[in-house]
């Protein structure tokens, strides 16, 4: 969870040269790499742009050119929000997406944190070959998982609810979530544990008092990528959630897509709006949010 | 990823430290407490990840009809998989084809790519002030759904050169309009680049740090000793991402291995079959086809692909525990 090291000066020259021909000729020498990486901008950011725009332009107007064109037509509209809000049973969809998304985070945050205070400050037997195992169901692809869940919710009816992907994105978490939270944990300064547990603090209260306020950067990291993880879901979705008025947007915009492939203004929007959390996400807790992808790449 | 500089010290290490005082009256309950505390996770995992693993090995050996275990059929579902399903690997011309061949032409590009492109974009922003701005810039997509890139890359990729944007720039230059996603010869690459898209970001803010811890002394050393950019980046740079280069291939890999959303929402697999992966061929399989038996298989087989990352995983622990 470090941030990136903030080396002094690393590769850029921060003071520069001082003379005169010596600064033109360094921009000279940059000037490829400007352009370079004016491109790369531009490969990046036009099509998310062009998504934003074609989703305020009109219908008429999306099937005949394309969005650059608005430069000349200059026309737009909120009709294609409206209706996919309320015709299309998006309004719900969003609604779905808070209700699946926060539990699903909550339990493998709370679950995960107490087992990896186990792994990092309890001694038991068999802790080191159990946490090896954690680490290796780690990489157990979902599918493996998917025919025989799917049997026990049959008997059960969790698909019809939401109670089916609430425990399987929860269990699923939970290797990566006890690997990181672990790791974080066993940073904390021994000594203050010990001067707990001497002044008779039993384990949970050590859990609750220290070992939680002082790793919420861990905490926050981890909650923020497995909440977008979630909200960003549609496999588990798909297999999982089968009563079409629990559906979340990932779903109910594959639907649009194969029901009306030529709807295109409806798919702008519908696409912004499962886009629009992840990005006030990443705007606003830009650092936590890099921190606990960057934690995650290992999942 | 910077689990590396997470783990830090490791107190906890058996011989280490010293044990506590009161240790015979403890250590029993200390048991206790523990199994407490893992509990839930013992549960859950148990419950949602080691039996339905051992029931789904179990199943790719029989026909499983209905997800049930009703005809043993010993490794029938596997030959089937690998000698007389064009769609999940046909070796029968060549180039090969298939979901499993998909997957390797991910693999290869994929990775490579956007490795090469994270390493180049790093390198460049690390010498411009705005070094921030494009690494955010680039790093957006990986915050979007690939359920909303596939929206995004739909109208990139429309196949009229008045409404999509690629056609569109194309048509300039008197190209097309090409079908990149109705075309079997291009909807593979077409698919992979937004992949790449998707991905580049994160390899770049990875290498980005991997750069920074570079000292500044040791670039200005070689400098001062005549090194052109050229051998500074091969000398000094790419020994020092060498680490984080592997990890992050480990980490590709494991992306394309479980590649499904991106595939379900802009192709369905199609056209006909042509740009089907493993994921999507399991998912495919099993729900819509109703072969469990096949599907699980399929699922098994991407189980296999996983140990090797398992594997490393667990020696990267052990080595930085023993650090």
């Amino acid at each position: 969870m470090s941030d990136s090291p903030e080396v002094p000066g690393g590769l850029v020259n921060r003071e520069g040269p001082s003379t005169l021909s010596g600064r033109i000729l360094e921009r000279l020498n940059k000037t490829p790499i400007h352009i370079g990486l004016g491109i790369v901008a531009v490969i990046w950011l036009a099509p998310t742009i062009g998504l934003l725009v074609t989703s305020f332009r009109p219908r008429s107007d999306i099937q005949a050119t394309g969005w650059w064109e608005t430069i000349n037509t200059l026309r737009f509209t909120t009709e294609n929000y409206s209706s996919v809000l309320n015709a299309q049973g998006m309004l719900q969809a969003f609604v779905n997406n808070i209700i699946i998304s926060v539990p699903s985070t909550i339990l493998p945050l709370v679950i995960g944190s107490l087992a990896a205070y186990a792994f990092s400050w309890i001694k038991f037997p068999l802790r080191d070959t159990l946490f090896l195992t954690v680490i290796a169901l780690m990489m157990i692809p979902a599918q493996v998982a998917f025919i025989p869940i799917l049997q026990l919710f049959a008997q059960v009816g969790f698909t019809r609810n939401f109670m089916g992907i609430w425990l399987t994105h929860t269990a699923f978490a939970l290797p990566f979530g006890i690997f990181l939270l672990r790791n974080f944990f066993i940073t904390l300064p021994k000594d203050l544990i010990e001067a707990a547990r001497i002044d008779g603090a039993s384990r949970f209260g050590i859990f609750r008092t220290i070992v939680v306020p002082l790793s919420v950067p861990a905490i926050a990291a981890y909650g923020i990528f497995q909440f977008l993880w979630v909200w960003n879901d549609l496999l588990m979705a798909l297999v999982f959630v089968q009563e079409p008025r629990n559906w979340p947007l990932t779903r109910q915009i594959s639907t649009l897509l194969s029901q009306y492939g030529t709807e295109w203004n409806l798919l702008a929007a519908g696409a912004f709006l499962l886009m629009i959390v992840p990005l006030v996400v990443f705007f606003s807790l830009q650092r936590y949010f890099v921190q606990g992808l960057l934690a995650g790449s290992v999942k | 990823m910077t689990s590396s500089a997470m783990s830090g010290p490791v107190p906890h290490m058996p011989g280490a430290a010293a044990p506590p005082p009161a240790k015979s009256s403890t250590e029993g309950r200390s048991w206790l407490s523990a199994l407490l505390f893992l509990l839930p996770t013992g549960l859950l995992l148990g419950v949602f990840l080691v039996y339905p693993t051992i029931y789904t090995i179990l199943l790719s050996f029989d026909r499983g009809r209905r997800g049930e275990f009703n005809k043993f059929l010993g490794l029938d579902n596997y030959v089937t998989l690998f000698t007389k399903d064009p769609n999940f690997i046909d070796f029968s011309q060549f180039p090969p084809s298939g979901a499993l061949f998909n997957n390797i032409l991910w693999l290869v590009f994929y990775t490579s790519i956007v490795i090469i492109f994270g390493l180049v974009i790093a390198v460049m922003a690390s010498r411009v002030r705005y070094e921030s701005i494009i690494k955010s810039v680039v790093f957006l997509p990986m915050a979007i759904a690939a359920t909303a890139l596939a929206v995004i890359w739909r109208f990139v990729y429309a196949p009229d050169a008045k409404t999509g944007l690629l056609n569109a720039v194309l048509d300039v230059v008197h190209v097309g309009p090409i079908s990149w996603l109705g075309n079997p010869g291009f909807v593979n690459a077409s698919l992979i680049a937004v992949g790449i898209w998707g991905s580049v970001g994160f390899a770049t803010v990875i290498l980005s740090a991997a750069i920074k811890s570079i000292s500044a002394e040791i670039m200005e050393a070689a400098r001062v000793d005549g090194a052109n950019e050229i051998q500074i980046f091969r000398r000094i740079i790419l020994p020092m991402v060498s680490l984080p280069i592997s990890v992050l291939a480990v980490t590709l890999t494991v992306n394309v291995v479980k590649l499904f959303d991106l595939v379900y929402v802009m192709t369905l697999g199609g056209p006909g079959t042509s740009s089907r992966v493993i994921a999507f061929t399991m998912y495919q399989e099993a729900f819509p086809g109703g072969l469990f038996g096949k599907g699980a298989a399929v699922a098994v087989v991407m189980l296999i692909i996983m140990i090797p990352v398992m594997l490393f995983n667990i020696r990267r622990f052990r080595t930085e525990s023993v650090t």
